[in-house]
């Protein structure tokens, strides 16, 4: 086992494209669980703790913001990120400790891409896109693209995640998640729900209850088409949105929670961003 | 750069680690390489808080920190908040208020709230507890701990 600390993007690249078993590692907050608990014996690691490229977020020049993949939770829980994206810095409160979000990345959220990753239906739910930078070249990748299944993604072993590009949205956003205590939890489900006013469309994106992160493009659908009515939400087709949230997710049972659970959990969670985002009677 | 033999910046000062696995972690080195025994390691999983350190100015769990990646940041465990023999105003109020029973969360809290009020002299209630809601305490029910976090913001305020 050899490890690497990477001074720069390039550094990290090269190191990647030269090591027999690289394996990337941001805030070490996953990783060093396997490793603690015998689990896992990395060969070689490239630490990104030092390169200061990953650290920080711009706005482009279109608007949209840009967010590097080693930027600490801690920094998008309040400030100017905590404004443009309310959902974001409440996804990132959620994170573990603040011990935890001073250490702990959206890159390594997108590295590790566990179903419960709490960025994750944040990025699904803004439709936030995935850049990938390899000794030949970047790439940009949909969110929707990016996570295959449970801990899987279209990463390719010679790329670096950089960082995600989020378009800017005006309207209600919002993050939850449910677990079994307000701080400290793994999500048994959570849920990204974002208004885009501009549109008048909503978008609803699932963690925790399915093997990847899962957009309800029906309850969508639905939504929307209630909400270009103009009049207030009923409770009936409130209820209709919920349930067709829950049918987007394919909830397993597990130590944490029932499929049941999940799916219950997933209707209260829709049902609660439709009555804080909107009129409903 | 990587290496098995290389050297860690803890409370001021440069330590070599030498005949380590690589692997270790931050808080598996700071003990059992370096001797700073008074960061504790419980859970292993960032779930405890006991064996939080400062690392360039930011309070993280040891555990989950691969020590040879922490080659150049500043290290500050419990036995660098104050000159040796000293204790600074939270592990004071610690003492005075009776805020420790086994005592073995007490280093984790003592430098989580430490990193607190270094940045927020005036901490409100709901602050204090999502400051320490990493830390975990198995014997008290923490009421001499918020007491003893009062007791070093007002001996702050008094010495501003």
């Amino acid at each position: 086992m050899t490890v690497v600390n990477a001074q720069s993007i390039d550094e990290a690249l090269h190191a990647l494209a030269e090591l027999p078993e690289p394996r990337l590692v941001a805030g070490g907050t996953d990783m060093m669980v396997e490793v603690n608990f015998g689990r896992h014996k990395p060969g070689d690691v490239v630490s990104l703790r030092q390169v200061r490229e990953l650290r920080s977020w711009h706005r482009n020049d279109d608007g949209s913001i840009f967010i590097g993949s080693g930027l600490p939770y801690k920094v998008m829980e309040e400030g100017e990120l905590a404004m443009m994206f309310p959902a974001l810095a409440q996804a990132a409160r959620t994170v573990g400790s603040p011990q935890i979000r001073a250490a702990g990345t959206l890159g390594g959220n997108l590295g590790t891409c566990s179903p419960a990753g709490d960025g994750l239906p944040v990025l699904a739910a803004l439709d936030a896109e995935v850049h990938l930078r390899s000794l030949s070249g970047e790439r940009r990748v949909p969110f929707s693209q990016f996570m295959t299944g449970v801990k899987k993604n279209v990463a390719r072993s010679d790329e670096l995640i950089t960082g995600v590009t989020i378009p800017m949205t005006v309207g209600f956003q919002g993050y939850a998640k449910v677990g079994v205590r307000n701080a400290m939890v793994i999500a048994i489900a959570s849920a990204c729900f974002v208004h885009d006013e501009s549109s008048n469309s909503v978008r609803l994106a699932l963690g925790a209850v399915a093997p990847t992160i899962v957009r309800c493009t029906e309850a969508e659908t639905y939504l929307d088409g209630v909400l270009a009515k103009a009049t207030p939400i009923t409770s009936h087709e409130l209820d209709r949105f919920k349930e067709l949230a829950a049918s987007a997710a394919r909830p397993i049972t597990d130590h944490r929670s029932t499929a049941d659970y999940r799916r219950h959990a997933v209707t209260i969670l829709a049902k609660r961003f439709a009555e804080r985002a909107f009129n409903v009677v | 750069m990587s290496s098995e033999h290389y050297a860690l910046k803890v409370n001021g000062a440069r330590h070599e680690v030498r005949d380590s696995w690589i692997g270790e972690s931050l808080l598996y080195v700071l003990r059992e390489r370096l001797g700073f025994y008074g960061t504790k390691g419980a859970c292993e999983q960032g779930e405890c808080g006991s064996c939080t350190v400062l690392m360039d100015g930011e309070a993280v769990c040891s555990c989950l920190v691969l020590a040879a990646t922490a080659q150049g940041a500043e290290i500050v465990t419990v036995e660098g908040l104050a000159p040796e023999g000293e204790l600074n105003d939270v592990q004071r109020a610690f003492v005075d208020k009776g805020a420790v029973q086994c005592g073995f969360c007490t280093p984790g809290l003592i430098v989580a709230i430490t990193h607190l009020l270094d940045n927020d002299p005036q901490p409100s209630e709901s602050k204090i507890k999502e400051s320490i809601s990493g830390n975990i305490c198995r014997c008290t029910g923490y009421g001499r701990i918020f007491d003893a976090v009062q007791q070093a913001i007002e001996v702050r305020g008094v010495n501003r």
